[in-house]
């Protein structure tokens, strides 16, 4: 071996131990706080597990109890239900973002307005909504009742409840959604709305045929984080309606296994359906990731 | 943003220009005025949208102010008919009584503690990690950094029982260490921003200093951090507002009122007093966990909009 062959690869190992040293931290921390629970959670959703002797294994128990639990398959459906908030939420940022993006008087005041419940802490904000959504003495209410109409108990009311909760998630998400698509039709290049405008074409084909397929990557974006955080909704629900509200109306995944685990030490149980919300969660993200890919070729 | 820093004077290579496309396209609207004269139409058009703009805006924060009329009225006040936005008389009571009826204060102390030692510990441990993925050599980089970034898909409540069993095992249950101890070891999402900020820094500043004999924390110290600081920054404050606003986490591990992380306390307090009907103390308890965010908005407001600018850039 020549000597710079050497000594350049015993400064390759210095390199070497430094970056190991350097990206240690997450990784310990990633096996240690997440893949240690992961790999437990696997064997434990096969046990009968109280939290606090050691798990007992029985097979396929919990998938099956699952199968047949009403709440479980009720709590699910909320979530579902929940996400009908997504593309209402996306429509109304994206027509914010495009009356932003207009040359106007007051534009930072109003993204300012706009973000604010997006930094406002969910609990305060679930809090303040459950007063708002008061049936009799609520903000709610009393704005409707100048419209003349009488509003309902929004919260005790299994038919209110749950749009009550979207409407409230739209309320709060906007302003980042809005501010997204802000950003990503600012990058849109000027030139391509000139040459259009040459082709003949009107504000409605510009926006069909360059600033929707410009602000795909945004939208993509948005829908599945929006997707991956509205599985996991939670805050609201123990907040706002703390039984599961009317008739177990309001109860999401989140909250049922949190109840489950917590409140009834059902945790053999509880980690078998918190797997299950993991691999849908992840399932329907590769599902999206493909569609997105699929769209992008069409494009070109 | 100042980069006063030896990179930005020995370079006058294409860097300066790549770290400016990387900034985010930050919203300027002073220069949307500027320009040709508007035309009739659109100016008719500006005037409709602002009137809608601002009912929108309304109904945005008159959750909030509604938050603080209440926190002002007596308890019957809250139910008058029609409902007074000025209260008369205002009762400032509320905001002292409150004190008394929730441990608010070492909930705030609680959520000051986690929130800072999990972003700053976290966020040195996040950028060292940064650098060390997008500019060191270490066989199998790639692999890490993607293992990694795939566990952002991983759901907390997937992972949340087996972690308490954990933390319950080793005693730590009721404390504020299983939600330090997680956050300390780095931020995933930051590495990732952080790391795609560095990819614009040229490696050529790097090699220089390695070949000169600097080590490797001197190197990120000296020349990588003065870069990355605005970048740090921005994910910084966004990480401490996700902390502080965190509540899965708190609501599992603490248990005693006086452990309790600033959220818990004011949910709890809700939970009290809505059954006597004590609306004025409950808002008043949400206003102030409300204040701290919205201050940190308020200073930090440039800061957080670009990098959420940036956010949409990247993903």
């Amino acid at each position: 071996m020549t000597t710079p062959v050497s000594r350049r690869s015993r400064l390759h190992r210095k390199e070497h131990r430094a970056a190991l040293a350097f990206v240690a931290a997450p990784v310990i921390g990633f096996l240690a706080f997440i893949g240690y629970p992961l790999v437990f959670s696997l064997y434990t959703s096969f046990t009968s597990w109280n939290g606090l002797s050691a798990p007992v294994p029985n097979g396929l128990d919990n998938f099956v109890e699952m199968m047949g639990d009403r709440y479980f398959w009720q709590s699910l459906g909320n979530t579902v239900f929940y996400m009908i908030g997504i593309p209402i939420g996306l429509v109304i940022s994206l027509l914010l973002a495009l009356a932003l993006n207009r040359r106007m008087r007051g534009l930072t005041f109003f993204r300012t307005v706009y973000y604010v419940p997006v930094v406002s802490s969910l609990a305060a904000v679930a809090i303040l909504w459950q007063w708002a959504y008061n049936g009799d003495f609520g903000l709610v209410n009393q704005v409707l009742a100048i419209f003349g109409i009488d509003g309902p108990n929004w919260l005790q009311n299994a038919s209110t409840a749950k749009p009550a909760i979207i409407i409230m998630a739209v309320w709060k998400g906007i302003g980042y959604s809005m501010l997204l698509y802000l950003a990503a039709l600012q990058s849109v290049p000027s030139h391509l709305y000139e040459a259009a405008s040459l082709d003949g074409a009107g504000p409605l084909a510009k926006f069909r045929y360059i600033t929707i397929p410009m602000l795909s990557p945004v939208t993509f974006f948005l829908v599945v984080t929006n997707i991956i955080g509205g599985a996991q909704i939670f805050i609201e629900i123990n907040i706002m309606t703390p039984t599961g509200g009317p008739e177990f109306s309001t109860a999401s995944i989140v909250w049922y296994i949190w109840q489950k685990a917590f409140n009834y030490m059902q945790m053999g149980y509880a980690t078998a359906m918190a797997l299950v919300l993991g691999l849908m969660v992840f399932i329907v993200t590769a599902v999206q990731f493909q569609i997105n890919r699929r769209f992008q070729f069409a494009i070109d | 943003m100042s980069l006063n820093t030896p990179i930005r004077t020995a370079s006058q290579d294409p860097a300066d220009s790549t770290i400016a496309q990387v900034l985010p396209r930050v919203p300027r609207n002073r220069r949307n005025l500027s320009g040709p004269r508007l035309s009739r139409s659109y100016r008719i058009v500006n005037v409709i949208l602002i009137t809608v703009l601002s009912l929108g805006g309304v109904i945005m924060i008159a959750p909030l102010l509604w938050t603080f009329s209440t926190s002002l009225k007596t308890k019957e006040a809250v139910f008058a008919l029609p409902p007074q936005w000025i209260p008369d008389p205002l009762i400032w009571d509320n905001y002292v009584r409150v004190w008394t009826a929730a441990p608010l204060a070492s909930g705030i102390w609680n959520s000051i503690i986690v929130s800072a030692s999990v972003t700053i510990l976290g966020t040195i441990a996040s950028m060292l990690a940064a650098f060390a993925f997008a500019k060191m050599r270490l066989p199998f980089k790639n692999v890490i950094f993607l293992a990694l970034l795939a566990a952002i898909m991983i759901p907390f409540p997937t992972i949340m029982i087996p972690q308490f069993s954990m933390f319950a095992s080793a005693g730590l249950v009721d404390t504020l260490w299983p939600l330090i101890l997680p956050g300390v070891f780095g931020n995933i999402v930051m590495v990732f921003f952080l790391r795609q900020y560095l990819a614009s820094v040229p490696d050529s500043i790097v090699e220089a200093a390695k070949i000169d004999g600097a080590g490797y924390l001197r190197i990120f110290f000296t020349l990588i951090f003065p870069v990355i600081r605005p970048a740090v920054a921005a994910q910084f404050i966004l990480w401490f507002m996700a902390v502080w606003n965190d509540y899965l986490g708190p609501i599992i591990y603490l248990n005693s009122p006086e452990k309790q992380t600033l959220q818990l306390v004011i949910a709890s307090l809700n939970m009290t007093y809505a059954s006597q009907t004590d609306y004025p103390l409950i808002m008043a308890g949400s206003f102030i966990a409300l204040i701290p965010v919205l201050v940190v908005f308020a200073v930090f407001q440039k800061q957080i909009i670009e990098s959420i600018a940036l956010t949409g850039a990247k993903g």
